[in-house]
């Protein structure tokens, strides 16, 4: 008893430190949330303003024909077109080769695994420009002219790693004994893969998939390498940053951008929000 | 049951093939993991192969056409004062970068593991996430918007009367510039900006695997909140630093479009690679530089290892 009433204090001390925060921490953590968030909303009022000459703020006045503007120019259909077709051939290659990879690495111990993942993680953990400047000198050195092809193969390296993060964080939870089941009862290794893989597998899949298209849709670095003369909605815009022709149209495509890419993102994120792996936190 | 060893004995084609392939997990292995090898062994690790190898080959300056004759001249010219300044700068940058990422991203990530609800939580997560899943570019493009002359971190220093403050800053040796989407400040700002989720994640990981016990051991033991914080939860959470610097410091290394866009137009590291390859044509003097990048993260990492980062990634 004495001993208790010894601890007390020192357990009231610890109790309040672990339930409220003091001004300045949460005032600090207030300030990063801010700082992280407020920026996105720039571009949407900027997408409004009637300036097309300046950046000046408070904008002097709102309009929306810029929507109809950006609307009516085909360069910007024609960036958007090809990067959606990009997006979707690089996103189906990594879905392919990241599930692969992935349930090699689950299924099977063998000699030089570590190097394996390491080679998956590569495209991602060394910075954007090696990669780009890498695939930039193969090309010259194999005289390969630059095509859409040049553009997929730049974006398929660098998704595999997302497809194949979601798909084994999926095998790892799930349980060996559903698998040894179905063989036990005569499901053969294909019919357990349709019947019971595949299914468990869905949903990281699909998400994987997902990021993998907004991860490309985004892309700018690696693609100003690979691209050439042609124009992704990212380069697109680069070059309407660099030079501008109607400065708010700029607005107007990174609104439209923001929003294609988001509804994958928020629908991987809906698909494996009851799991542990939350979809997003290993891009 | 004669029916049922009929189907034992004569099983499917499709299942004789599934048999085939269980008792021989090697092909299985085999088959699976080709693919994937093969794409990325030839497209990837082919392309830094021919990377590395155009770094050693020369541009003819008369014919403007590459000799792959092996030599070290581009290395030698990465020497140059111009490019050791361009070198220079860059990681400069990167450690700046990666210092005030620290400072902003530790009260977050230490509100986040220690104080916040279940509710508050999730918030912050979608708050540090949503960020990092939004367009890179519209991001940059936004602090262009922010920065400039006459956005409105200027219009607010203006309507606060701080205008001149603002100027004073502007002025100071080695930030210099116009305006701050002129200047290395603005540069700093945005990278700090674009880069920060990458370090909030791993530090905020770490300090929520202290042990709640250790804390209250410590307080147990005498020790004020402030001895706790420097003496246990500090050193615990330096691994989770560690592995997000890592990022910032790397990805500031090699980014090309934030010192394009915003700041003072003295080249970074990035931007030297992409105009070599650009505008002069010269891939092998490009491939050399891009290789200043790999080598100090060569070193960088091998530090960061020794600091833990890696349990903590």
């Amino acid at each position: 008893m004495r001993s208790d009433r010894l601890l007390a204090p020192n357990r009231l001390v610890a109790d309040r430190s672990s339930a409220k925060a003091g001004f300045g921490l949460t005032a600090a953590a207030w300030f990063g949330v801010l700082f992280l968030n407020l920026p996105i909303l720039f571009i949407i009022l900027y997408g409004f303003t009637t300036d097309d000459k300046s950046y000046s703020f408070p904008p002097p006045g709102l309009t929306t024909e810029w929507f109809s503007v950006t609307f009516a120019r085909a360069d910007f259909w024609d960036a958007l077109w090809l990067s959606v077709r990009v997006a979707l051939v690089a996103m189906m290659i990594a879905m392919v080769l990241g599930t692969c990879a992935a349930a090699a690495m689950y299924r099977f111990n063998f000699f030089g695994k570590e190097s394996v993942t390491l080679l998956i993680l590569l495209p991602i953990a060394l910075p954007g420009i090696v990669t780009g400047i890498s695939l930039r000198s193969a090309f010259a050195l194999g005289d390969v002219p630059f095509t859409y092809w040049t553009i997929v193969l730049g974006h398929a390296t660098f998704c595999i790693v997302v497809v194949y993060n979601n798909v084994i964080a999926r095998l790892r939870r799930s349980s060996p004994a559903l698998i040894e089941a179905s063989m036990d009862l005569g499901a053969n290794s294909f019919q357990t893969f349709r019947h019971v893989i595949l299914p468990n597998l869905a949903t990281a899949l699909l998400a994987g998939g997902m990021l993998a298209f907004a991860l490309s849709f985004d892309e700018v670095i690696v693609t100003t390498f690979t691209a050439g003369q042609q124009r992704t909605l990212p380069i697109w815009m680069l070059n309407e940053l660099i030079r501008p022709h109607q400065r708010p149209v700029t607005n107007v495509a990174a609104i439209i951008v923001m929003a294609i890419t988001f509804l994958p993102i928020i629908g991987a994120y809906y698909l494996t929000r009851d799991t542990q792996d939350v979809a997003g936190s290993g891009k | 049951m004669a029916s049922l060893t009929e189907t034992i004995r004569t099983p499917s084609s499709l299942g004789r093939l599934s048999t085939y392939l269980y008792t021989r997990p090697r092909l299985l292995l085999l088959l699976l993991l080709v693919p994937p090898l093969l794409w990325l062994g030839i497209i990837y690790l082919g392309s830094l192969f021919s990377l590395l190898l155009q770094s050693f080959f020369q541009l003819d300056d008369f014919t403007g056409q590459v000799v792959m004759k092996p030599t070290i001249g581009n290395y030698l010219r990465l020497f140059s004062a111009t490019n050791l300044s361009i070198i220079l700068r860059t990681a400069g940058m990167a450690a700046v970068v990666t210092v005030i990422s620290a400072m902003i991203a530790f009260p977050l990530a230490y509100y986040m593991a220690r104080y916040a609800d279940k509710r508050m939580k999730a918030l912050f997560y979608v708050a540090v996430m949503l960020p990092l899943w939004s367009n890179y570019l519209v991001r940059v493009y936004a602090w262009k918007l922010i920065l400039a002359k006459e956005g409105a971190i200027h219009w607010i220093f203006n309507q606060l009367g701080l205008g001149g403050f603002l100027d004073w800053i502007l002025s100071l040796p080695v930030i210099e510039g116009s305006s701050l989407s002129t200047s290395y400040l603005g540069t700093m700002i945005t990278f700090v900006y674009i880069w920060l989720p990458y370090m909030i994640l791993p530090v905020q990981a770490a300090l929520e695997r202290v042990p709640r016990s250790l804390v209250e051991a410590s307080s147990d033991l005498g020790a004020k909140p402030g001895e706790t914080f420097r003496k246990v939860i500090l050193p615990l959470a330096i691994p989770g630093v560690a592995a997000g610097s890592i990022f910032t410091f790397s990805l500031t290394l090699g980014d090309y479009i934030i010192p394009q866009l915003i700041g003072s137009s003295r080249p970074f590291i990035g931007q030297a690679v992409y105009q070599f390859q650009g505008t002069s044509g010269d891939i092998p003097m490009a491939a050399a530089f891009a290789m200043v990048p790999i080598a100090i993260m060569a070193v960088y990492l091998a530090i960061a290892k020794r600091l833990g980062a890696f349990d903590a990634l």
